[in-house]
């Protein structure tokens, strides 16, 4: 699943070494391989894109432009109940995980140097999916809690914290901690010094930290699937028995939607993460 | 800053009041304790207890799980899953180690959007990706209309449905993972590294197999397990694509817990899995320990 996608927001401030040379070289004869890889990645995409405006209701033949299957979408009462539970869960999930994350983020860079603490803070997020899915759907089973979105919530809290924890945490490494020991010299106590200085020092982090937690639950399908509820769908949920059980160009319409969300959060984050980046200008 | 950061952050594992400590550190360590620790437990504890008549479990230890998961139905299941994920896993270090070298050699400004390029139809949901192949693969799809209207093809193929279907899938859903550790890798390579070999004669083929694949060997390893462990677990694209005749374990671990209600089986089978896992890490760990000792990557 995406329980191993941190990546972006880490990478893209790395630093890099001079390479000129490198970049000058240019990609040469790379580009096959990339041209290869951007049609593979793209087509089944721009394939869906194109068919979500077909009139007609085959999903493999062309009739005509239309907005069909847009209205059809808005007019679904079950996508639309799914996508409020979707909603719900990650609006709650995503203030949970950014809680829970920062502060452990900030007790693991400033108070401790255990690496045995940080190693186990990122756990969730390089557990297989199905591992985590089977061990909550055990242990709600066993503490008797009827499944359903509570424990969904949770499930996705968990996974959501290790990655705001982690990209709280590679951005208070950069921080400069003396910014909260002349706060602390001057008189302000352990609150105020963590609200108003190093909060504000990492508030892009956070944000980050939480806009991924918001999109990785919004798509998490396999431990919602062991987790969830029968009366209680999430949309991949639904979407999982919608794909099941025949192909719709509703299903076109609604992946074009969540393409067009996806880019936009996306995007987001990457300038977030580029505006902390200290090395790179703007 | 850096050295500094390094000291004043040294100094702080001591110095913080044990109050502000537990007040930062505790609510989100009980909490992973709780619902990642405990359910994990939970897994390993349940491989050695029978299951109640309607599911559930009977806390009578056995090692009967273990001796059942050895039955050759399940072993070839075991094996297919290796196989379909290692093939995936393949196909997207073979396709993604060069574009990863290919996006780390352009211009700078050009660098974020190749990866954002490629992170993109990750963040699309991963079943309507999936279903995009069915889309594609289809008897009536458009690889097969491509096929046979240029001629390759009399009739189409069956492709959909079949192990082979499965592979791509997976491929395609996780390649992005593959890519991003190697790009990783490759920006942190020194680029006189390479350029000394070449000035001490060596060829463009032994530079590249002498110094440039072990020095991003670290990041190729990681791409391979971020491939390799989601393939391995996956029960998703199997269903979709292999159209229930591909079974992979992530299948059988499901239908064990959800269908046939035996935790405990279920349970070895997910356990195997974890296994592997703590194999896979443990070479990678190896591998960047003796890169990081041997040269700088």
């Amino acid at each position: 699943m995406s329980a191993v996608a941190p990546e972006p927001a880490n990478t893209a401030p790395a630093p890099e070494p001079a390479q000129t040379s490198r970049a000058k070289s240019g990609p040469g004869w790379l580009w096959a391989p990339m041209a290869l890889a951007a049609l593979f990645l793209y087509l089944p995409i721009a394939v869906l894109v194109v068919m979500s405006f077909n009139a007609s209701s085959s999903p493999f033949s062309w009739g005509g432009a239309s907005l069909r299957w847009y209205g059809e979408l808005v007019n679904d009462a079950k996508i639309l109940d799914s996508l409020r539970n979707t909603l719900v869960v990650a609006v709650v999930a995503t203030a949970i995980a950014t809680v829970l994350g920062t502060t452990l983020a900030v007790g693991l860079a400033r108070y401790t140097r255990s690496t045995a603490l940080a190693a186990f803070s990122t756990a969730p997020a390089i557990l297989p999916d199905l591992v985590l899915g089977i061990g909550l759907l055990v242990l709600f089973s066993l503490l008797s809690v009827s499944l359903g979105l509570v424990p969904v919530t949770v499930a996705h809290s968990v996974f959501g914290m290790a990655f705001v924890t982690a990209i709280v945490r590679a951005r208070l490494n950069q921080v400069d901690p003396s910014l909260e020991e002349a706060s602390r010299d001057l008189g302000a106590g352990a609150v105020s010094t963590f609200f108003r200085v190093t909060v504000p020092g990492i508030a892009p982090a956070i944000l980050a930290g939480a806009l991924l937690t918001f999109t990785l639950s919004i798509d998490e399908f396999v431990i919602a699937f062991f987790t969830n509820g029968p009366d209680t769908p999430t949309l991949p949920i639904t979407i999982y028995s919608m794909v099941r059980f025949g192909v719709t160009p509703e299903i076109n319409a609604l992946a074009t939607v969540l393409l067009l969300v996806s880019l936009v959060v996306v995007l987001a984050v990457a300038r977030i993460a580029r505006r902390t980046s200290p090395q790179e200008p703007r | 800053m850096a050295p500094r950061t390094a000291r004043r952050t040294g100094g702080a594992a001591t110095r913080g009041p044990r109050g502000e400590r537990l007040a930062l550190l505790a609510p989100g360590l009980l909490y992973l304790a709780l619902f990642v620790g405990v359910p994990v437990l939970l897994v390993l504890a349940t491989t050695v207890l029978r299951r109640g008549r309607f599911g559930g479990l009977v806390f009578e230890p056995t090692l009967d799980n273990f001796s059942r998961a050895l039955q050759p139905v399940y072993v070839g299941v075991l094996l297919d899953s290796l196989v379909i994920a290692g093939l995936a896993t393949l196909l997207a270090a073979l396709i993604g180690y060069p574009v990863a070298h290919g996006i780390a050699r352009l211009p700078q400004r050009w660098r974020t959007t190749a990866l954002i390029l490629v992170v993109l139809p990750f963040w699309t949901n991963f079943l309507i990706r999936t279903y995009a192949w069915i889309v594609l693969l289809n008897s009536q799809g458009l690889v097969n209309d491509a096929l046979v209207g240029i001629g390759l093809l009399d009739s189409p193929l069956t492709l959909l449905y079949t192990p082979g279907a499965v592979v791509v899938g997976l491929f395609y859903a996780y390649l992005p993972l593959m890519v991003l550790p190697v790009y990783a890798s490759v920006v942190r390579l020194d680029p006189e590294l390479p350029e000394a070999a070449a000035n001490l004669g060596a060829g463009r083929v032994r530079t590249f197999f002498d110094v440039t694949l072990p020095l991003t060997l670290p990041g190729l390893l990681t791409g391979v397990i971020f491939v390799f462990v989601p393939s391995l677990g996956n029960f998703v694209v199997p269903e979709l694509l292999g159209g229930g005749k591909t079974v992979m374990v992530g299948n059988l671990v499901r239908d064990q817990f959800l269908k046939a209600r035996d935790w405990p089986f279920g349970s070895v089978l997910a356990g195997a899995v974890i296994v592997l896992l703590v194999v896979l890490f443990a070479l990678q760990a190896a591998a960047a320990r003796r890169v990081s000792t041997t040269g700088r990557a």
